[in-house]
């Protein structure tokens, strides 16, 4: 008998608590492949964000450490630093990078850290209950923007990925998703991509993946994925934003 | 051995490296911007790491990640930039790990004075970050004692996986003053087993964290650190006693306050008037059990707590003299340092008051 | 050359993205529940599966295991 497919020996074998068609399992998942393929388990540090991922440490099978709301950036620069030949990574989500933590991932970038951020943007503050995120979309409603967010009142949304390609210490940024098997296989060779630049010492690597949260955008998890094809595809663009 | 002169900042940072700190992790702030500019040439050449950080926050949060993978990691800062890392320092003593901050105090509050001040005094020793926790704080006096206090400094992070400050006033960092580099041993230290720095063969993954979802877990969390803050307090006191043998009068001073006070003291012998001076080194664990001591000897007839500030520290003397004997203040504060004669005229005032 | 497809029944959460991804449309929602209160998914003929661990891939908690004999 031989297995076509089984969970990655980059996770641990412990139930994820996150919600029915979330995509953050799946992100997980794709981590946890590369490390695996790549054989980093047993170098890799990850620095977990504050928000709904606030237990990925449990959850990968390499060492890990819990940063404060948005520093995680500056806990991976020092990890990194410490451990120049060991693969770092950090795991964020769009309230942690894009707002509370928007100084440290610009400067993290504009130093060009030789680790790898992985930004999961769905649009809205998951763990404390679907409040508006930096990346938002127009229109979008959220709990703090029960109308839909407006631009006259919270501005335009972030494109992040864009935002750091200006920085030269910024080698490879990608937009992806995991909605199909195309777009997770896509995903999954960004985060590979990101990984072995990281390993090569080119400097900072962004992988930037547009996320479904089905519970607080109020959909089913198959129609959370449609949405975010119609919408978030169109104002995010999928694609290498930037690569040196 | 040889005596150098050294200026304070530089002999701190120093100290630190010959201590064993291999990540510096810093933020620019008067009046302790020699620290970061020492540590830029020297840490490197030492072959640790040295990053100008893009704030506070994230200093404070380089030191919490080179912790969390084993490395013995330190930032200074100055008063508002102290503040800015408070929340790192929760994080820190949540999460158990050891590393040191220095803050060299100025005038406060808000952007204050950039003169030497003790403002900071509740700050650093009831915790400014949010939760239950401590952190062991040394305040040194001199730059001899400052110098050796960095090596204790980090020992005692690592020992009891607890954030040190070492709080000192402007002037300490700002003077120079003749020191020897002595040896320090160092205590026998536990290994960082809990370090997440890669498993590297481990049978788990080591996953640092201050987060526990479940109010009884996180109850059981603060119990922990309690008995852990109880075992500092039992071994980690430290305090001097200068003419306290025959005093009718103990100052309480820290710092720069303590000097001031020792020399106000030398005066007022000279007149007749037994005074000394209680100087504690270490501000938490404070040195309650000793003071509460000297309060009961008979011959002991009142305190004054000494200090920059409109009076932080001389609450901790209340808790301590526990209304045995009257406790008067007097401070100076916002960057200005009192004179010898001040302190004596406070003295000699309170003792007619007195008798 | 039999495929397998082993659910981890009680971890599945109904999410139906493996369902949404199977080229030969055989996984479907159980009519019973699991223990956490999730109708999960199932597959209703095994023999037309061709292992190509597109569930596998997407499924979120990662519970889908294939063999082939």
């Amino acid at each position: 008998m031989t297995t076509i497919y089984r969970k990655s020996k980059g996770l641990q074998d412990v139930p994820m608590h996150y919600c029915p068609g979330c995509s953050h399992g799946i992100v997980h998942k794709l981590i946890a492949e590369v490390m695996e393929e790549m054989d980093l388990i047993q170098q890799a540090i990850a620095i977990c964000p504050v928000g709904c991922s606030v237990f990925a440490g449990s959850y990968f099978a390499c060492d890990a450490i819990e940063a404060a709301h948005g520093r995680a950036p500056a806990v991976a620069t020092a990890v990194k630093r410490t451990h120049p030949n060991q693969p770092v990574f950090t795991y964020q989500g769009d309230g942690d990078l894009a707002s509370i933590g928007a100084a440290e991932i610009v400067h993290a970038a504009m130093r060009g850290e030789h680790f790898t951020t992985i930004f999961i943007n769905n649009a809205i503050y998951g763990m404390t209950g679907g409040q508006m995120a930096p990346t938002t979309l127009l229109g979008q409603r959220a709990t703090t923007a029960p109308g839909g967010r407006t631009k006259e009142q919270a501005g335009c949304p972030m494109r992040v990925a864009e935002l750091l390609s200006t920085l030269e210490g910024l080698v490879y940024a990608e937009r992806v998703c995991v909605v199909d098997i195309p777009h997770l296989n896509q995903a999954k060779r960004a985060i590979r991509k990101a990984f072995e630049k990281q390993m090569a010492g080119e400097g900072f690597t962004f992988v930037e993946v547009l996320a479904a949260c089905p519970t607080n955008w109020g959909m089913d998890p198959i129609g959370a994925n449609r949405w975010l094809m119609e919408h978030m595809a169109e104002y995010y663009p999928l694609g290498v934003v930037k690569e040196v | 051995m040889k005596r150098e002169i050294w200026k304070g900042s530089e002999a701190i940072a120093e100290a630190a490296i010959r201590a064993g700190c291999r990540g510096f992790f810093g933020y620019p702030i008067t009046p302790q911007n020699e620290i970061p500019e020492y540590m830029s040439v020297r840490m490197p050449a030492a072959g640790g790491v040295f990053v100008q950080a893009e704030s506070e926050l994230a200093a404070i949060n380089m030191v919490y990640g080179a912790a969390a993978c084993g490395v013995r990691a330190m930032t200074s800062s100055s008063s508002p930039g102290v503040s800015l890392k408070q929340e790192g320092i929760s994080y820190m003593a949540g999460a158990e790990l050891p590393g040191v901050i220095v803050n060299v105090m100025r005038g406060g509050p808000g952007l204050g004075s950039i003169q030497p001040a003790q403002g900071d005094y509740y700050q650093a020793t009831r915790g400014g970050g949010n939760g239950d926790y401590r952190t062991v704080v040394l305040a040194p006096a001199s730059l001899q004692e400052a110098a050796d206090l960095m090596f204790e400094a980090f020992d005692i992070a690592d020992q009891y996986r607890n954030p040190v400050v070492v709080l000192v006033d402007g002037l300490i960092a700002q003077m120079m003053e003749p020191i020897v580099w002595k040896e320090h041993p160092g205590r026998p230290l536990p290994e960082k087993t809990w370090a997440a720095d890669g498993r590297r063969g481990r049978a788990h993954n080591n996953f640092v964290t201050s987060l526990f979802m479940d109010a009884p877990d996180c109850e059981a969390h603060n119990l922990a650190l309690l008995e852990k803050y109880k075992a500092i307090e039992a071994n980690e006191c430290r305090w001097e006693e200068l003419m306290l043998d025959d005093a009718e009068l103990v100052l309480v001073a820290y710092g720069t306050p303590s000097r001031v006070a020792q020399t106000a003291v030398e005066h007022l012998r000279s007149q007749n008037i037994k005074a000394g001076v209680f100087r504690p080194i270490t501000l938490w664990p404070f040195p309650y059990a000793r003071l509460r001591e000297i309060a009961a000897q008979p011959q002991v007839k009142r305190f004054m707590a000494v200090e920059m500030s409109t009076g932080q520290m001389v609450d901790d003397v209340n808790l301590a003299v526990a209304g045995q004997k009257p406790v008067a203040f007097y401070g100076r504060c916002g960057g200005v340092i009192p004179h010898v004669s001040e302190i004596e005229g406070a003295v000699l005032a309170a003792w007619k008051e007195g008798l | 050359m039999a495929i397998h497809l082993t659910f981890q029944r009680d971890l599945c959460k109904g999410c139906q993205l493996c369902i949404s991804v199977c080229p030969k449309h055989i996984l479907e929602l159980d009519s019973a529940a699991n223990r956490k209160g999730y109708r999960p998914a199932v597959c209703r003929d095994e023999s037309a599966c061709i292992g190509c661990a597109s569930c596998g891939k997407i499924c979120p908690d990662s519970i889908i295991t294939i063999t082939k004999d």
